[in-house]
């Protein structure tokens, strides 16, 4: 069975399509241009790398910076409180 | 009976998860960050320490999405199954069964990027991608402002 087997309509899959496009930044939707399908899995999947390489380089980040700063300090509790 | 499949899939697109608001994403992820530092990771090389929290962002990411979702789901299952070791990155690599159809090469790097993905219907990878774009994008702006307000001591 295909795994577009489904008869999925254009008006889903537009609508599916532009929702996917909506979530990406104005940078990535601009350089698109038309959106095919195809160019917006491909921006996607890129989206989607970049956003787990910026997670390790922010871990990285924040592992250098507990070794410097008490994650229990004021400021922790500040920005707890921000979110109560 | 595709059509209202895929309506519940639309009703879906749009329900908010109670759990999934963006200051309990923060407190759960601060706490995680507090664990991290009082475990014997503290004490760690800096690399090792930093898997930790890469781990521990996945992991409140996905509990905080809840397990409405097949991503979330996938996630956990990958980090709960690996217990103290550090994780590379949550990529769906061990797929249950081969992809329905084969696909396009775009489709198979999709795929392969969120997680869960290996076999699930084509219209409900595009939901689960956009879903785990948005709740990845909060999750990066979440961590660059809590390293923005800890380097600005």
């Amino acid at each position: 069975m295909s795994s577009r087997g489904r008869r999925i309509t254009d008006e889903e899959m537009s609508e599916l399509v532009s929702k996917l496009q909506s979530l990406l930044p104005e940078s990535r939707r601009r350089s698109m241009g038309r959106a095919s399908a195809a160019k917006l899995l491909k921006e996607t999947c890129s989206y989607v790398q970049s956003l787990h390489r910026e997670v390790d380089d922010l871990s990285d980040r924040l592992s250098a910076l507990m070794a410097t700063l008490d994650v229990n300090s004021p400021q922790a509790d500040i920005i707890r409180d921000l979110f109560r | 009976m595709y059509r209202r499949s895929f309506k519940d899939t639309r009703s879906s697109l749009g329900s908010p998860n109670p759990n999934f608001s963006k200051p309990m994403v923060a407190l759960r992820f601060l706490r995680a960050l507090s664990l991290v530092r009082r475990s014997g990771l503290g004490a760690c090389s800096p690399s090792y320490r930093a898997r930790g929290i890469r781990r521990a962002a996945y992991a409140c990411m996905a509990a905080s999405a809840g397990p409405r979702r097949a991503w979330s789901r996938a996630l956990l299952r990958k980090i709960r199954r690996r217990p103290g070791r550090g994780l590379r990155r949550p990529r769906a690599v061990i797929w249950r069964h081969r992809p329905v159809g084969g696909g396009d090469r775009l489709e198979v790097a999709l795929r392969r990027l969120v997680p869960g993905g290996g076999c699930m219907e084509y219209c409900r990878l595009l939901e689960e991608a956009a879903d785990y774009v948005k709740c990845l994008a909060m999750q990066v702006r979440l961590m660059q402002t809590i390293v923005d307000s800890a380097s600005h001591v």
